[in-house]
């Protein structure tokens, strides 16, 4: 059994055992930092892997935490049934998305993406027929099963999500390691390359970004599901800097990346805002201005290099990977130092 | 009709402060070529100052003065702190700076003057012009003026002096310019500089028709972006166009087509955007990217 391999396994020991040492508050935080894990793996699965970037991941946020909300409360679903109709959704949407983001790059993309962030709160309240507009729409947490009642209700939901978050997980590090993951990681970094092995440049990118919303829309489930409701206020496009804040913090091109970025994303907010609201924006901006000048490849990637570090050959691979991700700027400056 | 003529005048107004942001994203986008989304913040910056300014008893025309020179301080000491390093950089990098620097802006200003609404005086005075017949808000009419009063002023400067040679040379090619004895990152520095100023003056412009608060600049920005595509990233006047056509657009939708109203008015800058570079990437009069395969 590999190292990785083990590591990851006491890890989610750690995660199973963690709702059974904490506050019910604390804990309901976590189970969020799972929600927010799935969409920064998703996120990152189209920036880091495929080289797409996008800011309006929070628009396919809110498609699924509200396909879930709106099938629990009108149509009375199962939550767990409303998780594979979000995904399916989104995957369409992030499809239709997809297309014209084949003729559109960085830039460009940037700004198209960050209209569909603004523009979602927008669109919820617009069709509010369907949403409950800016009154929100309660789709009350399951309750939690018989079978399990020694449970409590935090303990239960965190529990749940962390149900959904391990296959998306596994089914992340599988696609990214085998031969989607290096027909994506070349498409990224040398398209000419990738076309002349046989790989369908659109369709893999399109692909990408389909894969990619549903996992968004999965953590929306999950966001529904912890929560019990859906406001417009809760998807404005600081949800989607976020997204892409934890992914840059995690670390780009990395599956255990998404976690810190969540718990980044989750907890400087909370702490922050002992001392001033604002001050988790002041510090939100500056880490990601920082990241990009001293650890373009994130914390994973810092743990990378430092393990690597014995190894003078090892390392020099490691930042051949890394390079096509960071960026030629600030990465390639930082190391020639 | 008469309403008609009211709903385009209006467009053009609050077009011309479109325009006088979009052109401080060409003018970084020309010098440096980066999309500057933290555009929008800085203004908003530049606003908070000139309204600390008023408060402290200066006044407005003074303050806008003071502000501006700050801001083309500021928009200098930016460019070389916190983008020189990163320049020509990925583009995923040069994104995620600015979007840093814009939600840092953001929650400076928040922390520093709070979310309360604020008033801001105008630079204008109440009442209309009457111009053949329609009545023409003063303000309406001084917009247009300062608008075409900075693209002047730029053009001038770009056109006919050494210095906006040195400019665009050091936009144009980096290394042949060094080579001809022109401080390249000064003039980028400028560039950034006059970038700030313009937005500063669309802050100031906007906030007396808005409220000013840290969120000022937030959907300002959007159909600043928008003006800027459509006139062409690399196009000054292009911008200033861009600017006058976003804002009949969105006027006109607004008071016309009732399935967008006032919720859905955002989606016109955004359709603009997304229909101009997938039909015609380079905008109305931006230059083409050429790309070797």
């Amino acid at each position: 059994m590999s190292r990785t391999r083990i590591a990851w396994i006491v890890l989610l020991v750690l995660a199973i055992l963690l709702p059974f040492f904490f506050s019910s508050y604390r804990v309901t935080q976590f189970t969020l930092v799972l929600a927010y894990a799935v969409a920064a793996l998703g996120l990152n699965l189209l920036l880091g892997y495929s080289g797409q970037i996008s800011l309006g991941h929070g628009a396919f946020f809110a498609l699924g935490a509200y396909v879930t909300a709106i099938l629990v409360a009108k149509s009375g679903w199962p939550h767990l049934a409303t998780i594979p109709v979000a995904a399916a959704i989104c995957a369409a949407a992030g499809f239709a998305v997809g297309i014209p983001a084949l003729r559109l790059h960085g830039l460009y993309l940037a700004l198209v993406t960050l209209g569909l962030a603004v523009a979602t709160p927008q669109l919820i309240k617009r069709f509010d027929g369907l949403t409950g507009g800016t009154q929100g729409l309660a789709a009350p947490s399951p309750s939690v099963p018989g079978f399990l009642d020694f449970l409590a209700d935090d303990q239960w939901l965190y529990l749940l999500n962390l149900a959904i978050l391990v296959p998306m997980f596994v089914l992340a590090a599988g696609l990214v390691r085998g031969r989607v993951g290096r027909a994506l990681v070349t498409v990224r970094d040398n398209p000419i390359a990738a076309k002349t092995f046989g790989v369908d440049l659109a369709a893999y990118k399109t692909r990408a970004f389909a894969v990619s919303a549903a996992y968004a829309g999965v953590a929306g489930s999950m966001f529904t599901i912890t929560v019990g409701f859906v406001a417009p206020e809760s998807f404005g496009f600081a949800l989607s800097f976020s997204f892409l804040a934890a992914v840059v913090v995690g670390g780009l091109a990395t599956v255990a990346g998404a976690i810190f970025g969540a718990l980044f994303i989750e907890f400087v907010p909370v702490y922050a805002a002992d001392v001033n609201e604002a001050l988790a924006a002041v510090i939100y901006g500056g880490v990601l201005i920082l990241f990009m000048y001293v650890l373009p490849t994130g914390v994973v990637g810092l743990a990378r290099r430092v393990r690597l570090r014995p190894k003078q050959e090892g390392e020099r691979d490691a930042v051949v990977v890394d390079r096509g991700v960071a960026g030629g700027g600030a990465g390639e400056r930082v190391r020639a130092q | 009709m008469e309403r008609f003529v009211e709903t385009l005048i209006d467009g053009i107004a609050t077009g011309s402060i479109y325009g006088a942001l979009a052109l401080a994203l060409v003018l970084i986008y020309r010098s440096t070529g980066i999309v500057n989304f933290a555009q929008g913040e800085l203004a908003m910056f530049s606003t908070f100052i000139a309204w600390g300014l008023v408060e402290a008893g200066i006044p407005l025309g003074l303050a806008i003065l003071l502000t501006l020179a700050v801001s083309l301080v500021g928009g200098m000491v930016i460019e070389r702190v916190l983008i020189r390093p990163v320049e020509g950089g990925q583009e995923l990098t040069l994104v995620t700076v600015t979007l840093g620097l814009f939600i840092l802006v953001n929650g400076l200003a928040r922390w520093i003057w709070g979310s309360t609404n604020r008033g801001f005086p105008s630079l204008f005075p109440d009442g209309s012009a009457n111009l053949v017949g329609i009545g023409v808000a003063w303000e309406s009419l001084g917009l247009v003026a300062v608008l075409l009063g900075v693209v002047g002023v730029l053009w001038l400067v770009f056109q006919h002096t050494t210095l906006g040679l040195a400019m665009r040379a050091a936009a144009v090619d980096p290394a042949a310019s060094r080579l001809v004895g022109i401080p390249v990152g000064r003039m980028l520095m400028l560039g950034w500089g006059f970038a700030a100023v313009c937005g500063a003056l669309a802050g100031v412009l906007v906030a007396p028709r808005l409220f000013l608060d840290p969120n000022l600049m937030g959907p300002v920005i959007i159909y600043s972006f928008a003006a800027a595509t459509l006139g062409g990233f690399d196009s000054p006047f292009g911008a200033v166009l861009g600017g006058w056509i976003i804002g009949v657009a969105e006027a006109l939708a607004g008071g016309y087509v009732d399935f967008i109203g006032q919720d859905l008015k955002i989606l016109v800058p955004l359709g603009v955007i997304l229909a101009v570079l997938l039909i015609r990437p380079q905008g109305l009069f931006g230059s083409p990217e050429v790309a070797r395969a």
